[in-house]
């Protein structure tokens, strides 16, 4: 697999690990430019450090649902071009604005992402739609978001399984996920994010 | 006015580039429902020279949209409840001293006496309001009452401001956390050992000046896991409850999401505390 242009492995004290080229967000590790991508704190960041072929190649539009705190999205925008970081909640968007005041090309929207039409004035057509939303109702989230997407993009999105039933087993969740989500995508890739996120599933799809 | 786009409109459509605010309010009150190559749009309709002077402008509205939002939730959340929970404090610190001066005036002339602001509330039920006694006893009464509804005000606001933080130490000691630490950030971001000692800043002090023993808890000495657990494993109560707390501050200043599996956790940690007694 291909890491996206902008996205480099780079040694920081005696640990090797992701990086990307940006202003710093929360203190993590830097050697010159470059900042440590942590896979514990960034679903995007497991999948590639887990070799999944995500088809970003660096410099793509970039929708990014459930933002949170911009940890990931901060990377994202760090190797992309015009990125849209969709969060629902008012206090993580206290930090997302702090990335995002020194990244031009990320544009923090305040907006559900279950409703689509709130902010379909602003977004525009994409190459990548990056879903991390811990709510029910997942694959729901990636199908009416499937507008913004172009014929050739990548759904990337990492299912959590206790967001949609805390009891349940997650094999089944993500069973009764990704047939929802067939609906819209034609699934690619699966994988667990697992050793750096437990009960996650990850997703590359694309629209049919 | 602009807010009254037709759906196919972005959000620049009739706001002058120059007035972020303007902008601002577009991205937060606009819709649509058709997809398009906006940027493209936007110099095509010669409302921006280039993209590259569109997507500055989108920029500094969006910023400037979810600052606004961001201060709006801000001066609806835990700067609140901070005044409230202070405020609860104050009226009753001061209903409870008021109603000592008045135990101690009313002993000076009354056989039948009695103590603490019920006895003021049976004075304040007597007639004579031009007498200066009873006048002052409705006084405690009032305050008693303002510190009840703050009291249910903090229990209302505290859940919205601070889900699990609230569900694992109950809404007042929550929002007492958070007023000591000064402000659900602040919290958020103490380890659980300063949040285990919190309000027992004299007692720490006093054990780092050398001459006290380490103090075992702050104010969550009033939880029910310290309160049902015997003293000689309060300080592991304490530490267990403390760390609870803490993921629990984190969680509410970072994702804000309600997780329920916290009380449980908690739960069986102190379960497992107690058992120890049994042995």
């Amino acid at each position: 697999m291909t890491l996206p242009d902008g996205v480099e492995r780079r040694s920081f004290g005696e640990k090797e690990g992701l990086a990307t080229r940006g202003e710093p967000v929360y203190g993590e590790p830097t050697d010159g430019a470059w900042r440590r991508w942590d896979p514990r704190r960034s679903k995007l960041g497991a999948m590639l450090e887990n070799g999944m072929e995500t088809g970003l190649s660096g410099g793509e539009t970039v929708l990014y649902l459930g933002a949170a705190a911009g940890t990931t999205v901060g990377h994202v925008a760090d190797f992309a071009s015009p990125t849209y970081a969709v969060e629902f909640a008012a206090r993580p968007a206290r930090d997302l604005l702090s990335v995002a005041e020194s990244r031009r090309n990320l544009f923090p929207l305040l907006k559900d992402a279950r409703k689509p039409e709130t902010y379909a004035h602003v977004v525009e057509p994409v190459d990548a739609l990056i879903q991390d939303v811990a709510t029910r109702g997942q694959a729901k989230v990636a199908l009416a978001n499937r507008r913004f997407l172009r014929e050739d993009g990548r759904l990337l999105m990492a299912i959590k399984a206790r967001s949609e039933d805390v009891t349940a087993d997650p094999d089944a969740v993500f069973e009764t996920v990704l047939g929802s989500l067939e609906d819209g995508y034609e699934i690619l890739e699966t994988g667990p994010l697992a050793p750096f996120h437990e009960d996650h599933l990850a997703v590359v799809a694309r629209p049919r | 006015m602009t807010d009254r786009r037709s759906p196919s409109t972005g959000w620049f459509a009739g706001i002058d580039p120059g007035d972020p605010e303007a902008a601002a309010g577009a991205i937060r009150d606009g819709s649509g429902d058709a997809v398009r190559e906006w940027p493209q749009v936007a110099v095509e309709s010669g409302a921006f020279d280039s993209e590259a002077d569109y997507y500055a402008a989108l920029h500094d509205a969006t910023v400037t949209a979810t600052r606004a939002a961001v201060r709006e939730a801000e001066t609806a959340d835990d700067r609140q409840l901070i005044h409230s929970v202070r405020a609860m404090d104050d009226c009753e610190r001061v209903a409870n001293e008021l109603a000592e001066r008045v135990a101690e005036w009313a002993g000076s002339r009354r056989e039948d006496a009695g103590t603490g602001v019920d006895y003021a509330g049976t004075l304040a039920g007597e007639d004579d309001a031009a007498e200066p006694l009873v006048s002052l006893a409705r006084r405690v009464c009032d305050l008693d009452d303002e510190a009840a509804s703050l009291r249910a005000h903090v229990q209302r606001t505290a859940p919205e401001v601070a889900p699990n933080l609230s569900a694992l130490a109950g809404p007042v000691l929550a929002a007492r956390l958070v007023a000591l630490a000064g402000g659900l950030k602040d919290l958020a971001r103490k380890p659980s050992g300063t949040i285990q000692v919190l309000g027992a800043e004299e007692a720490l002090f006093a054990h780092l000046r050398g001459h006290a023993p380490s103090p075992k808890h702050g104010v969550i000495f009033v939880h029910e896991a310290i309160q049902g657990t015997s003293p000689e494993h309060r300080g592991s109560a304490a530490r267990a409850l403390a760390g609870k707390l803490a993921i629990a501050a984190r969680i509410d200043h970072y994702t804000g999401d309600r997780k329920p599996e916290l009380d449980a956790e908690l739960e069986e940690r102190i379960e497992r505390i107690r058992e120890r007694e049994t042995e």
